[in-house]
């Protein structure tokens, strides 16, 4: 006899592009993105709630992927790093971590820019304070977080001098 | 790619609906943010046939304000309710707490429904599962003994949420919902002094809303706490206080704790403070009585003799700041 397992349809946008998908219950969004979608850029870095470097938006809010069931993601609007650049060109947020060194390793860098995109949307022009308390749940090994820092304000700088997001 | 154990998830639009789905499947959960319940089912600790998904419940969702009292959904998240001026105006400690819960990430979709029933946590238990079983688990879960406090058969493990202690200063009520229908609680009675068992709800049982009623004179109130990481950690104590004088003396005192034992709790006997004047004399024997109070066990890597005292420097630190705010107000 074959075991059933709980599945759901879904559909949703990701990185602007509609799909659906037959997925099981149980999985997280972190691996749908990663092994069903083929997104590689959103990474796991702990084993649960810990790290940040899963970090997505759904819904332009900034939330863990590997603490969210895909199936409760009916109709979302989903954004990851993958879907950030725009014909081959980056975005300010992510040149600012090109130029001013924000990625080292750049294992917490989609989470960081995700988390970061979040608070730009928010906050265009974001103190230092705003930046420290904005990326207070993600965790980088490498850098000591001031190159991050610095990568943020290049992007608000570069984006409320009017260069285009993208 | 990482396999929960398997599951079936339901997408209730009603509270009614959420009850009877749980009903006809007990061993389930309710999943608000799953920012604790996820954690816990990815380690292997709890293994839910079946999640009760509670965001598509609108009558969750809002804070509403009526002339005596508010109401805040269990679906709020902690950054609505951090962030929201009737809360703050109010009751200060409340939304202060729940700006103070984990990261701001976990705040945008944490809620504080799962916040006031968030399992309680010990280094013996929230450990992945190889972990747990190398040191043959322990009595919370499929084990025979407590490694924290190895003779007995009581498990410590401590509640800690940040936004109980906040909301118990102001007498909050909890809504419930269960099989048998609606019933109203005092928030202090969802607790109870066992870490294995520390929720009185019924099988089954949705926290609907929470109540407060509003002071009929301005309060002050403030929280604090102490944790590992400034930016990310659960409190290894946390204090929330409430205080008003009168003619320079203190008139009304009342500090909640978490973190320190398995429930949130209101700390007794502080009447002896009332009608003294918050000297530092005075505030040093608040911070002394609060000490012996939070009575915290071996459950973080952080030694229990540390949470206390800080569970009593952090105490004389916000007396010390609210008198002086006091102060200032009437002069
Ligand atoms: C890294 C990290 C740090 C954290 N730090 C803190 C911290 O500092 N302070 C803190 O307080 N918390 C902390 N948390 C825990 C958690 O993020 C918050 O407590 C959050 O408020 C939990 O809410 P949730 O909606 O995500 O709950 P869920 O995980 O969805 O639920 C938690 C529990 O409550 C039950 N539940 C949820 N809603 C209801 C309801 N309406 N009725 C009945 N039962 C319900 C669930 O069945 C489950 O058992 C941390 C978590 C992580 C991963
Ligand atoms: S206090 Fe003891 S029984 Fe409870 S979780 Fe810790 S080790 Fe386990
Ligand atoms: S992988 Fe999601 S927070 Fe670490
Ligand atoms: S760049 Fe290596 S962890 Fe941040």
């Amino acid at each position: 006899m074959t075991k059933t397992i709980a599945k759901t349809v879904l559909s949703l946008n990701l990185n602007g592009v509609v799909r659906d998908d037959v997925i099981p219950d149980n999985l997280l969004l972190v691996d749908y993105l990663r092994e069903k979608a083929s997104l590689t850029g959103t990474k796991i870095g702990c084993d649960g709630g810990e790290c940040g470097a899963c970090t997505v938006l759904i819904d332009g809010r900034p939330r863990h992927a590997c603490l969210t069931l895909a199936a409760t993601c009916q109709d979302s609007e989903i954004e990851t790093i993958d879907g950030l650049s725009r014909d081959s060109r980056l975005t300010a947020l992510q040149r600012g971590f090109n130029e001013k060194l924000g990625a080292q390793c750049g294992f917490c860098t989609p989470g960081m820019i995700m988390a970061s995109e979040a608070l730009l949307r928010r906050i265009p022009n974001p103190s230092e304070t705003d930046i420290r308390d904005a990326l207070a749940a993600n965790i980088c090994r490498c850098t000591g977080y001031v190159k991050i820092i610095e990568a943020v304000q290049f992007a608000a700088q570069a984006l409320t001098e009017g260069e285009p997001a993208a | 790619m990482e396999l929960l154990s398997e599951l079936k998830l339901h997408h209730p639009i009603s509270v009614e609906d959420a009850v009877s789905l749980h009903a006809a499947a007990p061993t389930g959960r309710y999943l608000a943010g799953g920012s604790d319940l996820l954690v816990n089912v990815r380690r292997g600790i709890e293994q839910p046939g079946s999640l009760v998904y509670l965001d598509n419940i609108a009558e969750l969702q809002s804070i509403t304000d009526a002339p005596d009292q508010i109401t805040i959904g269990a679906g709020v998240t902690l950054r609505e309710l951090a962030n929201s001026a009737l809360v703050h105006e109010h009751f200060a400690a409340v939304a202060q707490a729940a700006g103070e819960v984990a990261g701001p990430s976990h705040r945008e979709y944490g809620t504080l429904g799962g916040n006031l029933c968030l399992d309680t946590r010990c280094v013996f238990y929230n450990q992945s599962e190889w972990w747990r079983a190398a040191n043959n688990y322990c009595l919370k879960s499929r084990g025979d003994i407590c490694h924290v406090a190895p003779g007995g058969k009581k498990c410590f493990a401590a509640f800690s949420g940040d936004v109980a202690p906040a909301l118990l200063l102001f007498d909050a009520e909890v809504e419930l919902a269960g099989p048998s229908g609606r019933r109203r609680m005092a928030l202090a009675e969802l607790y109870r002094n066992d870490g294995m068992d520390h929720l009185t709800l019924e099988t089954g049982e949705l926290l609907v809303a929470v109540h407060v009623a509003k002071p009929s004179v301005p309060v002050t109130s403030a929280y604090a706490k102490s944790r590992v990481r400034g930016s990310i950690d659960f409190p290894l104590a946390g204090v929330a206080l409430r205080m008003a004088m009168r003619d320079g003396r203190i008139a009304e005192l009342r500090v909640g704790l978490t973190g320190v034992s398995p429930l949130p709790f209101l700390a007794g006997k502080l009447d002896k403070f009332i009608g003294r004047a918050p000297d530092q004399a005075c505030l040093e024997d608040l911070r002394d009585a609060i000490r012996s109070q939070a009575k915290a066990m071996k459950t973080t890597v952080t030694p229990p003799h540390y949470r206390r005292r800080v569970a009593g420097a952090l105490t004389l630190k916000l007396a010390q700041s609210l008198a002086q705010d006091l102060v200032e107000a009437s002069s």
